[in-house]
């Protein structure tokens, strides 16, 4: 049996910076695992630019955000293992791991920080008929295959979703010489970052037809084409608007799941609005000493807000670990009027820090305003020109205005148009 | 060379025939139209070893089907498949249903079908809890259980192989001759000799018997569709629960699958005869399932579903299986029709059709032959102690490829090597379950492409889903 004060499983820009604020609080015996064969998680493939606006002020590639973070790891000598991959916690904050080197792997923690990200929903998921040829796949792994493996996945393209991972594809497999037909997103309005819109579909003049989905897909090899539909607002497919277009690949980006296998099988309390962990502002779950953070505890549009929110991860389970940790007093957030999900999903009022309510809203909204109620009496109120479901939001909590909370108090969240 | 046997078709009824002809001092050959055993019928059905009481006293089916499931633990044991007798519930609605149960259960006394019960209401909840609460009342049969049937089909292909059978893949079968008694077997630039011919071709067996100028087989390709659910679901059922049988089949089904998933369907729609590969999903028939399905089981939603699939099955005019030889030529076997029950019975097939083949050659059993295969490693079933001791072994099982479904690399390499081994993406799937769990291949996908193409020696675009035509990658990148 191995000791270790903190162990992150995920080495990601979540795990990563988890790892790294952890030590700046204090803690030294830290290990990370990763399962690829490098930390840095999923940007090692997104080679786009785009990343670190908020974080470095500047405009970086993926690989080029993890790489300071994984010199960081390097420069402050932290622990980490690859190609390792975490198969079960227990109640007592053991980790049971695998690599091909070390073989079983059995960790004692103090505290366990879960980064292991978020994986993509499958065709299987939303049950487009069809047949099982060969080329549909998700974006991601097309991202995979172009980007890391070198291979084109396709020549003739069809986009389902307009996650941001399938405009940045639409972008990419053009740019490899493939057409891209067109993009279709079942909702009225994208799930993506506008400015990927802009870059990625607009700039190349790929089409993104909205309230519009794949109903079948043809062909008994490779895929040989699609049929597409407008769907009305029950999100069900209008007879009469079918339309066959002639491709070899369908990509979808279709949602992000939090992978929270090792997460249910502990028995944290999970949010089924988020799929992730319910925490407190530390991102501490309902299993004590087990830390949440990144794309497995709720879905980021930003991987600087990723950053930012596993350094209070970390900063947690430091004073988790160093006996640090405030004694509970727990107020309650919760989305209404059309917010979906806080987090957190409680604040320890003892903790005395301000605090940073993250959320997302589940239409478009033009001209709205953010109302946060504590006990039904409205305490801030911010306006919003535009919000978007895929733009997540945030508001500020003053420590002054958690002074005068008490325990088991309610924060509400909505909107206001 | 001639040889003894040429079985066509590689499905459970080919598979099990091989294997069973395989302990037999003969030369066989099994041969496949695609790259892979069980692409057919015996890849995407219920996976249901039935007990036998719904087919007519008298016919094949009842036959073969009460023999076969007495047979399937033992071969399931000596193969290493999984199989899980966990019974079979009918569920009826009302008291005309339930006269149904009782003429269910007077034929399976007939037919020879053990231990079969009728529960009331209450008992039926208690082996139940999910059951609609409006069924009144279930037939029991305790003999009917669980099976992968294509691993069950695999498993009989590899034991083949062992014991000498050659394993022809991509050997579609275009033309037969028969001259100076032997056949001679085409596949367009290929072809090879043989003494018999079994005739296994599922729904493409009139096809085939049609070669040799026997049509008395027409075959009428059923679709059935269907919806596979997450783990997380699987308890939703705890026995196979149909509902009340209807002229087109067993209806759609609710059952836990062995390996814990929770699995709903089939359909039942008739496709012209030019239709033999159509295995298309279509929304109507899914959205039928889940909504069939939801009478038995209503907590049923479409939110935990991974995957949707079609299969064929080989209907026949007659509805009976047609075993035997031709009328045309006493050499040409036919294995003709077998839908459901089709797999409950394939053990007992498999050995009428050896029996008959021995006889026929006047072949004895080898001195010496393998009964079963390598048990594959499951390294997601393996406690801690023995993952680590299997690990210090073979380092190849510490690195995991599909986490869904726990897979090493050392299971899939395995899978590729083993005897009747997997040669693209979704035979490897079927052999390990890499990409079967909720991801569906999102991340595993790449990986086992790349083991295939290091392990076949082959490009990465020269890998395929599932054979010719259907390649994953093209070119390289700019």
């Amino acid at each position: 049996m191995l000791n270790y004060d903190i162990v992150v499983i995920g080495g990601g820009p979540a795990g990563m910076a988890a790892a790294l604020k952890a030590k700046e609080c204090g803690v030294d015996s830290i290990l990370i695992l990763e399962r690829a064969e490098s930390l840095g998680g999923i940007l090692e493939q997104c080679i786009h630019t785009g990343f670190g606006l908020h974080y470095f002020g500047e405009e970086l590639s993926g690989p080029e955000y993890a790489d300071r973070f994984i010199k960081l790891v390097h420069e402050q000598k932290i622990e980490y293992k690859v190609d390792t991959m975490a198969l079960e916690i227990t109640d007592t904050n053991v980790v049971y791991a695998i690599n091909k080197t070390d073989g079983l792997l059995e960790i004692q923690a103090k505290a366990v920080i879960l980064a292991m990200g978020c994986r993509e929903r499958p065709r299987g998921a939303l049950n487009i008929a069809g047949t099982r040829a060969s080329g549909v796949m998700s974006a991601g792994t097309a991202q995979k295959y172009v980007n890391i493996d070198g291979y084109m996945p396709g020549k003739k393209v069809v986009i389902l979703g307009s996650g941001d991972i399938g405009l940045i594809m639409a972008r990419r497999m053009t740019l490899e010489g493939a057409e891209v037909k067109i993009v279709c997103e079942l909702m009225p309005y994208s799930s993506g970052l506008t400015r990927n819109i802009v870059q990625c579909l607009d700039d190349f003049g790929i089409p993104l037809r909205l309230s519009c989905t794949v109903i079948d897909i043809h062909g008994e090899g490779r895929v040989e084409g699609v049929t597409i539909a407008d769907v009305d607002e029950n999100r069900r497919p209008i007879p009469g608007t079918e339309q066959y277009i002639e491709c070899d690949t369908l990509l979808l980006s279709v949602g992000l799941i939090p992978e929270n296998e090792l997460t249910r099988a502990v028995g944290i309390d999970l949010d089924p609005v988020t799929s992730g962990a319910i925490v407190d502002e530390y991102r501490e779950t309902s299993h004590p000493g087990v830390f949440a953070c990144g794309n497995v505890l709720h879905v980021h549009d930003l991987v600087d807000y990723v950053t930012l929110e596993s350094q209070t991860a970390g900063e947690g389970a430091a004073n988790y670990v160093l006996g640090k940790k405030a004694e509970a007093a727990y107020i309650a957030t919760k989305g209404v009027n059309g917010v979906r999900y806080i987090v957190p999903q409680k604040v320890n009022l003892n903790n005395g820090n301000d605090v940073k309510l993250y959320f997302r809203v589940g239409q478009t909204y033009k001209n709205a305003a953010i109302s946060v109620k504590y006990n039904g009496e409205e305490i801030l109120r911010r306006k919003r020109p535009r919000l978007a479901p895929g733009e997540m939001e945030n508001v500020i909590l003053k420590k002054e205005m958690l002074e005068k909370f008490e325990a088991d108090g309610l924060i509400e969240i909505g909107v206001e148009v | 060379m001639i040889y003894d046997v040429a079985v066509i078709g590689a499905g459970v009824s080919g598979a099990m025939i091989a294997s069973e002809l395989s302990h037999y001092d003969m030369k066989v050959a099994l041969v496949e139209r695609c790259n892979d055993v069980a692409m057919g019928t015996s890849k995407a059905n219920s996976a249901i070893v039935h007990a036998g009481f719904d087919a007519i006293p008298g016919t094949s089916k009842a036959k073969f089907n009460v023999e076969g499931t007495a047979m399937i633990a033992a071969t399931c044991e000596r193969l290493h498949v999984p199989f899980k007798p966990i019974g079979s519930l009918v569920i009826a609605f009302t008291q005309e249903e339930i006269d149904t149960l009782e003429e269910l259960r007077a034929r399976g006394v007939e037919n020879g079908v053990p231990g079969l019960e009728i529960l009331d209401q209450a008992k039926l909840r208690a082996a139940e809890p999910f059951i609609n609460e409006q069924a009144l009342a279930a037939l029991y049969a305790p003999s009917a259980g669980i099976v992968c049937p294509y691993e069950l089909t695999i498993a009989a292909a590899e034991n083949a192989v062992i014991n000498g059978t050659e394993l022809l893949r991509n050997f579609c079968v275009d033309k037969i001759e028969f001259a100076d008694g032997v056949f001679t077997v085409s596949a367009g630039a290929q072809s090879l000799q043989a003494r018999y011919i079994v005739n296994a071709a599922g729904v493409f067996c009139d096809t085939v018997a049609e070669m040799i100028g026997d049509t008395s087989i027409p075959v009428t390709p059923r679709k059935g569709e269907y919806m596979l659910y997450d783990k997380t679901v699987g308890h939703l059922a705890k026995h196979v629960i149909f509902q009340c049988p209807n002229p087109m089949g067993k209806g759609v089904l609710v059952t836990p699958t062995v390996d814990g998933n929770l699995l709903v369907g089939p359909t039942a729609t008739d496709l012209p005869h030019d239709e033999k590969t159509n295995v298309a999903t279509t929304a109507p028939m899914l959205s039928k399932v889940i909504s069939t399905a939801q009478k038995s089981v209503p907590c049923l939603t479409t939110r935990e579903v991974i995957t949707s699939f079609a299969g064929l099955r080989a209907h026949l005019e007659c509805d009976d299986f047609i075993i035997g030889p031709s009328e045309k030529n006493a050499q040409f076997i036919n294995v003709a029709g077998i839908e459901s029950p089709g797999l409950s019975a394939s053990p007992a097939i498999a050995v009428y059709v050896k029996d008959l083949l021995v006889e026929k050659l006047d072949k004895a059993k080898k001195a010496a032959f393998e009964p079963g295969r390598k048990a594959p490693v499951r390294f997601r079933h393996l406690s801690q102690e023995e993952r680590r001791s299997l690990i210090a072994k073979d380092p190849a099982y510490g690195r995991i490829i599909c986490r869904c479904e726990t897979v090493t690399e050392g299971e899939i390499r395995d899978a590729i090597l083993a005897p009747a081994g997997a040669r693209d993406v979704d035979g490897v799937k079927r052999r390990t379950r890499a990409g079967m769990g909720r991801c569906q291949g999102g991340f595993c996908g790449s990986k086992v492409v790349e083991l295939l193409s290091e392990l076949c020696d082959k490009e990465l675009n020269e890998i395929t889903k599932f054979g010719e035509g259907s390649e994953i990658l093209y070119e390289r990148t700019k």
